[in-house]
């Protein structure tokens, strides 16, 4: 008892001599700002594309087909992975009071995410694709993800056996499910024949290659958009906030209802499609069933600052934090809905999925990310806070008009193509033609341009800030504590 | 659907697996104390210096770093 009372009291604990691993920490921290910035300019090109489809003047390696799955696979593996490299680095050492299992193995799998990532970017605007979404990288990469993320989980597990407390704090619990479901996911997903060095056939086809296809895709957005960046969540708001998250109990309930039942949730991607019908309305109820575990979570992030909103009003980076938490909020109320039927068939195929996704992706995942480098960057070299702080202040604002710009858009576009096309005259004719809805669009592609380019404009800000933040500064060494509990 | 006769019983024995975890952690103690664990992680001040100290000069251990 009187050890932890020293512990609570704030003050220097001993050391046991040994220094945190944070070389992989900052450098997939850093890595994570380098292919922000590269995965959203992408993501603006293709956005203007939309509306200029002579942009890049017919070359092919710049077509928009090429060019989205760079997009896609910059901004959620390279940006979004490196992220949660980092964080979870972090976390496992911090929460288990002790450096990491197999540290070389650790910076392995730094240097294989990276050579993945620069062979995506070579790959995929030559036109090297799978097919399927989110893992349109031949069966080469995929056997590179695959021994890399073995590493992975070999280090962050191998740290967890390592720990200096008994108790596994709640942000690893995502993590680990997170590491361990993205590998089963991948593996299942991405089995093929290889048919020469970069062509294969997936070992699935027709709609059982759809069922396959949308369970590993709608599983990583659970497991990789979603208990990956909870895991975030769960650490660096109450650090940030400097409060215990609101109810620890609620934290644990969350995560086991969320990995219980995330698992079916897939189908709703393939309503009216060859898929079944009862396996349709399964995934369904799966997903609606989703809403609770995910308002629980969102509810008890938020909740952290009960009693203490003023920090809210301080504190930019908490700003990110608890606005990502909001934008989790909606982003999970409106997937459930849009996988009720009778919504998705208004919904399916038109750009109101595509503001879903981005209201998920740049509200939640996106901001909580933003949020969580601007702690864990100054801290990994030695300074109390960023080289900016009215830069973070900046950049909350035009990200956060940027979102909803770019999600309001695609509200508007998509719904209004979806009433378009199921616009019948009296005698069973349709009203409009498919290229009508097109041209109605282009307002809400201009303003969705808009939306993005403001996104864009904040993360270069957040590029410079944290390269003016570590110019200045050298890398600390963080010494592990003695613990003060066990 | 032949995907199916791979999915669902992949999916049952994940549940079945996550039982099996959850057992444990229910019976290892990881829920014993969950008024104080949620509070522990802010013990640490991780990396922060004082106020005009400056930047934490690397030490020895610098050279493991690269």
């Amino acid at each position: 008892m009187a050890i932890a009372a020293t512990a609570a009291m704030g003050g220097a604990r001993a050391s046991t001599g040994a220094v945190y691993d944070d070389w992989v920490v900052r450098a997939f921290a850093l890595a994570t700002i380098v292919w922000g910035v590269v995965g959203m300019l992408v993501g603006v090109v293709i956005a203007a594309q939309l509306i200029w489809p002579d942009l890049t003047y017919g070359i092919s390696w710049l077509s928009y087909g090429r060019l989205r799955p760079l997009h896609t696979n910059a901004v959620i593996f390279a940006f979004g992975g490196c992220a949660l490299f980092a964080t979870s680095y972090h976390v496992v050492q911090r929460t288990c009071q002790t450096p990491l299992f197999a540290p070389a193995l650790a910076k392995f799998t730094f240097w294989g995410w990276q050579a993945i990532i620069v062979a995506a970017v070579i790959t995929l605007p030559l036109g090297f694709t799978s097919g399927k979404e989110y893992a349109e990288l031949q069966w080469p990469i995929d056997i590179a993800i695959t021994v890399v993320w073995v590493a992975y989980a070999v280090v962050f597990f191998g740290t967890i056996g390592l720990r200096k407390v008994r108790h596994i704090y709640v942000a690893n619990w995502f993590f680990g499910a997170f590491i361990l479901a993205v590998a089963l996911l991948h593996v299942v997903n991405s089995m093929a024949m290889p048919w020469g060095a970069m062509h294969s056939y997936s070992m699935f086809s027709g709609v059982q290659d759809a069922m396959i296809q949308w369970w590993y895709g709608h599983n990583a957005v659970g497991f990789f958009l979603t208990a990956g960046f909870l895991g975030i969540m769960y650490y660096y708001i109450p650090k940030q906030a400097e409060r215990p998250i609101y109810s620890y109990r609620l934290s644990i309930v969350h995560f086991w209802a969320l990995i219980f039942t995330y698992m079916w949730a897939g189908p709703h991607h393939l309503h009216y499609t060859a898929l079944p019908d009862w396996v349709q309305s399964l995934g369904m109820i799966f997903s609606l069933i989703l809403l609770a575990p995910s308002w629980g979570g969102m509810i008890n992030g938020i909740m952290t600052l009960s009693g203490a909103w003023h920090k809210l009003r301080d504190d930019a980076v908490l700003k990110f934090l608890i606005v990502s938490l909001a934008f989790y909020g909606m982003s999970t109320f409106e997937g459930p809905m849009m996988s009720i039927k009778t919504v998705n068939a208004l919904s399916h195929y038109t750009d109101w999925t595509i503001g879903h996704v981005h209201s998920g992706a740049l509200g939640w995942v996106g901001l909580i990310t933003m949020g969580a480098m601007y702690h864990l960057i100054p801290r990994m070299y030695g300074r109390k806070s960023m080289y900016s702080v009215k830069a973070i202040e900046l950049h909350f604002w035009i990200a956060t008009v940027g979102i909803v710009l770019y999600i309001a858009a695609m509200w508007i576009a998509g719904v209004m193509q979806g009433l378009m096309w199921r616009a019948v005259h009296p005698d069973g004719t349709l009203v409009y033609t498919f290229s009508e809805s097109v041209r109605a669009s282009y307002p809400f592609y201009m303003i969705r341009l808009g939306g993005g380019l403001l996104y864009f404009a904040g993360m270069l800000l957040m590029a410079w800030n944290v390269f003016m933040t570590v110019r200045n500064s050298k890398p600390a060494v963080a010494p592990v504590p003695v613990p003060a509990y066990t | 659907m032949e995907s199916l006769f791979v999915l669902i019983p992949l999916s049952a024995a994940l549940v079945l697996a996550i039982i099996v975890v959850f057992g444990w952690a229910l019976n290892s103690g990881q829920f014993e104390d969950l008024d104080n664990e949620g509070r522990r992680i802010l013990d640490d001040a991780d990396g922060v210096v004082d106020p005009g100290q400056g930047p934490v000069q690397p030490g020895s251990e610098q050279s493991r770093e690269n």
